[in-house]
C-alpha cells in the first residue's frame, strides 16, 4: 500500500500567541503530535478532520485539496475519508453498542476489501458489549466501541485525539495494547495527539514535537527524537533518558527474568511474558536511573553493568547535576549524577567507563514497545 | 345537550397551530442554538414576545395586519377569495405566533443541552448535516420536543384574547371553546357553561397524564 501524504499549513491566533505550522506528514504508522497542553494539537487535529475552520488554512490529502482559506475551499467534514477518536468517547447514547456501530457501518463508503463490523468486534473485544447502553460501560469500554465504531467508517486516516488522557491508570493500560495495535492491524495510519511523554514513547512510530506556542521544535523517529534537546527541555531533566534497542536472547521462567543482547553487552530485566527469543525490542532508559563506575564493580546488586564510552559531559552549572553521555556501540545512554561525583572519579571524555542501570528501572508497561 | 362543536374546533386549532409550529419552530430553535450570529438577541427578544404581551395587543395587531384592506390580507383574498380575519385560517396564524415561544424555548434548550460533541462525532462518521439533526438531534431531543409540544398544544387550547380579536364567534369556523364559555356566561346558561369548562378540564387533564406516563414509561435519553 502506497504512503498517503498530508500536507497542513496553519497560521491561526490561538489562545496568547499565533500557531504558525506547516509540515508535510508521509501518514505510515503511528505519528504523535506532541507538545504541552495549549500548544494547539487538539485544533490541529480538528482542522484535518474539518471541525475547526478558522484562521488561514491549507490543507491537502493525497494531492487533494480539503481546506484552502485563500481559495476558498472547505471540504466538510462528513465528506472526508477520516476517522476520529475523541478524549471524550462521544457515543451517542439513544442507541446501543450495536446500534453505534451499525451508525458508522450503514455511511461508509464502499471500499475495496473492507474493514468489517466482525473484524472489529472481534479486534476491539466488542461482543459482549453489543447489547449494552454506551452510559453502563467503563471509560475504557467506551473509548474500545468508539475506536471501533470509528474504523467501521473505512478511514484513510485515523485522529486520535488524546483518547486516554480521560481515563484512570488501570483503564489506561487496558486500553493501550488495543491502540497500539488497531492501526497496524487494519493497516490504517493514525496521528495521535498527547502531552503524556509514556503514552507516545509506547504508541507512536513518529514524533512531531510542538513548542508551547505551537511551532514544530522537533520532529522525526522516537528513539531519535527523545535524544534531542527540544524534546529534554520539554519533558525537564528529570524524566530525560534515552531509547535503547535490545535483542531477547533468553526468557527465565525460574527467576521471572528476560535477558537481552545490547551491543554485546547483556542486559536484563523483569520477564516480559510476551516477548520471543529474538524479539528486537525497545527500552527506555531514563538518566537519573543510571549510576556510573570507573571500574567494573564487584558484589553488586544492580544486574546491568554496560561497558562504554564518555562521549559527552553537561555539567549543568545552576543545579547539583551534570549529565553524562555514554556511547555503546551504536547507542547512547544518559546518566545524572552529581557534578561532585564527576569532579571525584575523574571522569573524562573519552574515558571508558561503566554504566550500572537498576534493572527495576525497566518499566515493561510503558517503555517496551515490539518493533515489529 | 350542550353544542360540542366548540370543542371539537379548539383541538382542530390547537392541532394545525402545532403541527405548522413544530415545522417552523424546529429550524428557528436549531439556529438559535447554534448561531454565533448578532442578530441573534433580536430574534430571541422577538419570539419570547407573546409571552408578555397581553393577547388583546396581539390580536389588535393581526387584525391590523391580516384584514382585507391591509397588504397580506389583500393578498390572502387575492388568491384565495377568503379574508384571514374572522376565519379559521387566520386563527391558525395569530396562534401560532401567540404559542410561539413555547415551541421554540424547549426546543432551544434541548438542543443546547446536546452542544456540538454528538454533531461533530455524526460528522466525522459521514452522517451530513441534515442526516445526522435527524438521526442524532432529534433522538437525543425526545424530551425538548414532547415539552414543545404539549406546551404548544395546551397553551393554544387556552387561547381567547387573540381569538376574541382575530376570529370573533363564528359557530364552526372561529368559535373555540374559549368564546363558547365566554358566551354561555355572559348569556347566563351556567349549566353549558359548566358542561364545557369541565370537559375542558378533564380533557386537559387527560392529556398531560397521558403525557407523564408516556415519558416515564419511555424515558428519553438525554446526553
Amino acid at each position: 500500500m502506497s504512503v498517503k501524504t498530508l500536507t497542513l499549513r496553519v497560521r491561526l491566533p490561538f489562545e496568547d500567541h499565533t500557531i504558525d505550522f506547516k509540515e508535510s506528514i508521509p501518514l505510515s504508522g503511528i505519528i504523535a503530535l506532541f507538545g504541552p497542553s495549549g500548544s494547539g494539537k487538539s485544533t490541529l487535529l480538528r482542522i484535518i478532520a474539518g471541525l475547526e475552520n478558522r484562521g488561514n488554512l491549507r490543507l491537502t490529502f493525497n494531492g487533494e485539496v480539503w481546506t484552502d482559506t485563500n481559495a476558498g475551499i472547505f471540504l466538510p467534514p462528513h465528506k472526508r475519508p477520516i476517522g476520529m477518536v475523541f478524549q471524550d468517547d462521544r457515543l451517542f447514547t439513544h442507541l446501543s453498542v450495536a446500534g453505534n456501530l451499525e451508525f458508522a457501518d450503514k455511511r461508509s463508503p464502499t471500499v475495496e476489501n473492507p474493514i468489517t463490523m466482525d473484524q472489529v468486534i472481534e479486534a476491539l473485544d466488542l461482543l459482549t458489549l453489543l447489547n449494552k447502553s454506551p452510559s453502563t460501560l467503563s471509560g475504557g469500554e467506551k473509548q474500545r466501541v468508539s475506536l471501533g465504531r470509528t474504523l467501521l467508517t473505512q478511514p484513510e486516516l485515523l485522529l486520535l485525539d488524546e483518547p486516554l488522557s480521560a481515563l484512570d491508570i488501570r483503564r489506561k493500560a487496558e486500553l493501550l495494547p488495543f491502540l497500539e495495535k488497531i492501526p497496524r492491524e487494519f493497516g490504517v495510519p493514525a496521528i495521535f495527539v498527547s502531552h503524556a511523554i509514556d503514552e507516545v514513547a509506547r504508541l507512536a512510530d513518529e514524533v512531531i514535537l510542538l513548542s508551547p506556542d505551537g511551532h514544530v521544535s522537533a520532529r522525526g523517529p522516537i528513539p531519535e527524537i527523545f535524544d534531542t534537546q527540544e524534546m529534554h527541555d520539554f519533558t525537564g531533566k528529570f524524566e530525560a533518558g534515552t531509547f535503547l534497542q535490545a535483542t531477547v536472547t533468553a526468557q527465565d521462567a525460574n527467576f521471572q527474568i528476560t535477558t537481552l543482547d545490547f551491543e554485546g553487552e547483556v542486559m536484563r530485566m523483569p520477564m516480559v511474558a510476551s516477548l520471543n527469543i529474538g524479539d528486537r525490542i525497545r527500552l527506555r532508559i531514563r538518566a537519573r536511573d543510571v549510576a556510573v563506575a570507573i571500574s567494573r564493580p564487584e558484589g553488586i546488586s544492580i544486574r546491568n553493568t554496560i561497558a562504554a564510552t564518555i562521549s559527552e559531559i553537561k555539567a549543568e552549572p545552576e543545579t547539583a547535576f551534570a549529565e553524562i553521555i555514554f556511547t555503546v556501540g551504536t547507542q547512547s545512554l544518559r546518566a545524572r549524577i552529581t557534578r561532585q561525583a564527576v569532579d571525584e572519579l575523574g571522569l573524562k571524555v573519552g574515558q571508558e567507563a561503566f554504566a550500572l542501570i537498576k534493572s527495576v528501572s525497566f518499566d515493561r508497561r510503558v517503555m517496551i514497545s515490539a518493533l515489529g | 345537550m350542550v353544542d360540542l362543536s366548540p370543542l371539537w374546533l379548539t383541538v382542530q386549532l390547537a392541532g394545525t397551530t402545532t403541527f405548522f409550529l413544530l415545522l417552523l419552530g424546529t429550524p428557528l430553535a436549531w439556529w438559535l442554538a447554534n448561531t454565533r450570529s448578532k442578530i441573534r438577541p433580536v430574534i430571541e427578544a422577538l419570539t419570547a414576545l407573546p409571552i408578555v404581551l397581553p393577547p388583546t395587543v396581539i390580536g389588535f395587531y393581526f387584525l391590523i395586519l391580516l384584514n382585507p384592506n391591509a397588504p397580506i390580507g389583500r393578498f390572502w383574498v387575492d388568491i384565495t377569495g377568503e379574508t384571514l380575519t374572522f376565519s379559521f385560517t387566520g386563527l391558525v396564524i395569530a396562534s401560532m405566533f401567540y404559542s410561539l415561544p413555547f415551541m421554540v424555548q424547549p426546543l432551544q434548550t434541548a438542543f443546547q443541552a446536546i452542544g456540538r460533541a454528538p454533531m461533530e462525532a455524526a460528522a466525522t462518521l459521514r452522517a451530513s448535516p441534515i442526516n445526522a439533526f435527524f438521526t442524532v438531534a432529534v433522538p437525543l431531543s425526545g424530551r425538548g420536543f414532547l415539552t414543545a409540544i404539549v406546551l404548544s398544544f395546551t397553551h393554544t387550547i387556552g387561547e381567547f384574547g387573540v381569538v376574541l380579536m382575530v376570529g370573533g364567534n363564528i359557530p364552526g369556523e372561529t368559535k373555540v371553546i374559549s368564546i363558547a364559555i365566554y358566551e354561555h356566561v355572559e348569556t347566563l346558561r351556567y349549566a353549558e357553561a359548566h358542561q364545557l369548562a369541565g370537559g375542558l378540564m378533564i380533557f386537559s387533564f387527560i392529556v398531560l397524564m397521558a403525557v407523564y406516563t408516556l415519558n416515564r414509561r419511555f424515558p428519553v435519553h438525554v446526553g
